[in-house]
């Protein structure tokens, strides 16, 4: 039986401490220009790399048959994020295409 | 209004949309953790020891299997690294605040805090009273988290599970980052690294994501390098 007080109390202690990290370092060195360029990518990247699989994928593999209904529904809620940019209006959007493909089928 | 009270208004308001995004998953998770075996006790306390969403989801799953906890352990880890990128981003623009609230800041660096405040910060600059926004976001952020972590292990079991609620949450990070695809680095960036992440899906531990989130890094940093070289030529 696994411990799961001990996991949880180092996987905190880890997880904050890697959120904490560079907030703490940062001005006791020298940060190359190309790495300050680079940051700014890291929304975009991480962001993108958590989406692609959610709507791309199904059951792990890639799936690009409109009968995805992730991908129809994804792919709609990405037009509605360009033209809307709203938040709320992309998820509503987003969550209403998700259930109608899901019923089509 | 004093401006640190602004500043955690707009956090906070900025933050709004995502919490309707976020609630279901963490509904989700509460329902899976007691799922899965752990006690409510421990369901509960993992979304404020742990405070991170898709790391609770998976220590939950491996609990069920009976893993090692070593290996729970270096899961969050591996789960967890993009937080050090978070952390990188935005230290330039919480440099100057003291320890405490760094300290506190840190905690509260969850995906859906970073996401608006960075974009945020971006846009503003570095005016006085800045670090208020993103307490804002990240508070509203854990008291949502918590609440609906706590729904979900009272629901326990009668969460149906094809309900698909967890879509929310990619929608709100499509929401989130669609509208910055204005630059072709930007926008090489975000296609390298959603490629990539398909690619190396079926790496365990979602290293999967950190190479993709490291391969689309790269890419644009390399383009805008190349694109301001062309210029100052």
């Amino acid at each position: 039986m696994t411990n799961i007080w001990v996991v949880m109390v180092f996987g905190g202690l880890i997880t904050f401490g890697m959120r904490f990290s560079l907030i703490y370092l940062f001005g006791r060195f020298e940060i190359p220009d190309t790495l300050r360029r680079a940051l700014h990518y890291v929304p975009p990247a991480v962001f993108s790399a958590i989406i692609f699989p959610e709507i791309f994928l199904s059951g792990g593999v890639v799936n690009l048959s409109p009968a995805n209904p992730r991908l129809l529904a994804g792919l709609l809620a990405i037009l509605t994020a360009w033209v809307s940019r709203n938040t709320l209006v992309t998820i509503l959007v987003g969550m209403a295409a998700l259930f109608f493909f899901q019923w089509v089928q | 209004m004093s401006e640190a009270k602004r500043n955690f208004l707009e956090g906070a308001r900025a933050e709004a949309p995502i919490l309707i995004g976020v609630f279901p998953f963490g509904l989700i998770y509460g329902a899976l953790a007691v799922n899965s075996g752990l006690s409510t006790t421990a369901a509960q306390l993992m979304s404020s020891i742990v405070f991170a969403g898709s790391a609770q989801f998976i220590t939950a799953q491996l609990f069920s299997e009976s893993a090692p906890a070593l290996v729970m352990i270096l899961t969050i880890a591996v789960v967890n690294l993009r937080h050090m990128l978070y952390s990188a981003s935005l230290a330039p623009y919480l440099k100057d605040l003291p320890m405490s609230w760094k300290t506190l800041l840190s905690y509260l660096l969850t995906d859906e805090a970073y996401a608006p405040s960075i974009l945020h910060y971006e846009k503003e600059g570095l005016p006085r009273f800045k670090h208020w926004f993103l307490f804002g976001a990240g508070i509203s952020l854990w008291l949502n988290w918590q609440v609906s972590t706590a729904i979900g292990v009272f629901l326990g079991a009668s969460i149906p599970e094809n309900l698909s609620l967890d879509f929310a949450l990619p929608l709100t990070f499509i929401a989130m980052i669609v509208p910055v695809m204005k630059k072709f680095p930007v926008v090489a960036a975000a296609l390298s690294a959603g490629i990539t992440a398909l690619l190396a899906y079926s790496l365990p531990y979602k290293l999967g994501l950190i190479l993709a989130a490291l391969a689309g890094i790269v890419v644009g940093t390399f383009l805008e390098g190349r694109a301001a070289a062309k210029g100052a030529q």
